[in-house]
């Protein structure tokens, strides 16, 4: 008997759990319909798409492009060391350009953009929320969704894909310095392999992937700030939860778009 | 609830009717009845956590009801879509409690916000010399138009809000916790200026404070929130001689009667 209903305990938390993800991913799902209606519906708010634009796309220059030099830099060591191995150096090149382009690129600068601009929106929208401002838009008969979320959406849609652009070419510059620097490569032979194996479609995959996981990034700090819970502990716990649901749906969505961008 | 007949000959501008609320197991309203009339400033008073700002929030559709009628204008205000609502947000300021300022903004932005989005977008200099005509009506100099929210007081935190809420016009204003973390002088200061501007806008008023010295300055009448429900409701001249226990007990900082306080 006691066995029985600890096992309708069990299987009770078990439903209840399912449940909640359900419900949580319908709110979630819902969030971003409305979300994207207002993006595309009047009226529009260009000056604050522009201003998140900037705050988005311009400031995280210097993040993206770091990260981006850096591992463009690993990148060709590792394939040296690697290639060496089948005597297949020569392979640095096209293979930094692959790898940048259509991995690392998005996946690091998504990752990077997400801990920068996830966080900040969900702190905004999170302290706008708990200070009422949220409530404030509403009677002074402005949508917070159309007014706060839709130009976030719209801007880091647009923005990270561009970021991910200029990343893809600082990387693959990375890698050019270490190949010529440490592991001497010709200048001119680096370039002109980079050039003839990378195609539109390596750049373009990542590009699109770029586009999804902008528009995680400010999903997930729009949705988690925008039902931040009351106080500093809220906003905070708001904060957190936007970095890390949007790394991990990050890293998720690259696995399914790779999937479908490049079937086996 | 005991309604005195008095001072209401005016039709009614906001009628709630039945109107409950709960979060979770909380039952915050339980069937609140009000109605206010068109020009008439109706102050709303009850401890802390009785359902106070709950009865503003849902009369603005910020938060909505589980059951219960509210009517603005006669227009039902939790059918109201797209448009209509849209209308029906026209009608109202709101001062928040804490101002609410938009921190990203400059003051006269704040103030000239509902004029520069919209159905009634101004040009941006004339949208400029309003925010900073409301501002000197609220005893704000010129000169702070300019500065960001963050670096105003406290008070003139709450005069640059009461700027915002009456920028647009509006026919309704709400008034939430107008006073509180106030010093007494400011506090005065604040209940004096919306008292004028209630009465020279001609405007209808509902205010939500605890604060009884607010309560006799700003109130034709007054409606006691407790347990969900208003439990009195009358002219203000009434308060000191309700016959009402709990209005009683509340008016007079009592800590024996029907209210229990927790100590």
């Amino acid at each position: 008997m006691q066995v029985f209903s600890a096992l309708q305990g069990f299987l009770a938390a078990i439903g209840a759990a399912v449940l909640g993800l359900c419900q949580a991913t319908g709110r979630l799902l819902m969030f971003a319909g409305m979300g994207v209606a207002h993006v595309v519906r009047p009226p529009f708010y260009p000056l604050e798409l522009w201003r998140q634009f900037l705050k988005i796309g311009y400031f995280s220059l210097p993040v993206v492009g770091l990260t981006a030099l850096f591992t463009g830099g690993a990148l060709a060591l590792q394939i040296f060391a690697g290639g060496s191995r089948l005597n297949a150096e020569s392979v640095v090149p096209s293979i930094v350009a692959i790898g940048m382009t259509r991995e690392l690129g998005p996946v690091l600068g998504g990752l990077m953009v997400a801990g920068r601009v996830s966080a900040s929106i969900a702190a905004e929208l999170g302290t706008m929320r708990v200070t009422e401002q949220i409530d404030a838009l509403t009677t002074l008969s402005t949508n917070p969704l159309k007014y706060l979320v839709a130009p976030r959406l719209l801007a880091a849609t647009v923005a990270v894909p561009l970021l991910v652009l200029i990343g893809d070419v600082i990387g693959i510059m990375g890698g050019f310095l270490v190949g010529v620097g440490r592991l001497d490569f010709n200048a001119t032979t680096y370039i002109r392999t980079t050039e003839d194996f990378l195609t539109t479609g390596d750049v373009t995959s990542g590009l699109i992937k770029a586009a999804v996981f902008g528009f995680i990034i400010a999903l997930m700090g729009c949705y988690q700030g925008y039902n931040s819970a009351r106080g500093a502990q809220g906003v905070g716990r708001a904060t957190t939860n936007a970095v890390v649901s949007a790394s991990i749906l990050i890293l998720a969505s690259n696995y399914l778009l790779t999937e479908a961008l490049f079937p086996a | 609830m005991t309604d005195a007949p008095a001072t209401r000959t005016a039709p009614a501008k906001i009628t709630m009717t039945g109107v409950t609320k709960s979060f979770g197991s909380k039952h915050v309203l339980r069937g609140v009845d009000l109605e206010v009339a068109r020009g008439e400033s109706v102050v709303v008073i009850g401890g802390s956590g009785t359902g106070k700002s709950v009865t503003l929030k849902c009369i603005l559709g910020l938060i909505t009801p589980d059951a219960g009628a509210i009517s603005v204008d006669g227009t039902d205000a939790l059918r109201a879509r797209g448009k209509a609502r849209e209308a029906l947000l026209d009608k109202f300021g709101m001062l928040f409690q804490g101002g609410a300022l938009f921190d990203s903004l400059l003051v006269w932005e704040n103030v000239a916000f509902r004029l520069m989005q919209g159905a009634r977008k101004k040009p941006k200099a004339e949208a400029r010399e309003i925010a900073i005509e409301k501002l000197r009506r609220v005893g704000l100099k010129p000169d702070t138009a300019d500065l960001y929210p963050a670096e105003l007081s406290g008070g003139m935190q709450k005069r640059v809000g009461l700027a915002r809420a009456i920028a647009a016009d509006p026919e309704i204003i709400f008034f939430d916790e107008p006073t509180t973390g106030l010093d007494p002088i400011m506090a005065d200061v604040i209940n004096d200026l919306i008292r004028e501007i209630v009465t020279e806008m001609g405007a209808t008023a509902m205010t939500i404070t605890h604060d009884m010295t607010s309560v006799r300055r700003i109130a034709d009448r007054v409606a006691m929130l407790h347990d969900g429900v208003i439990k009195w409701c009358g002219p203000v001249g009434q308060i000191d001689d309700s016959g009402n226990p709990y209005v009683h007990q509340f008016v007079n900082g009592l800590p024996e009667g029907p209210i229990e306080a927790v100590r």
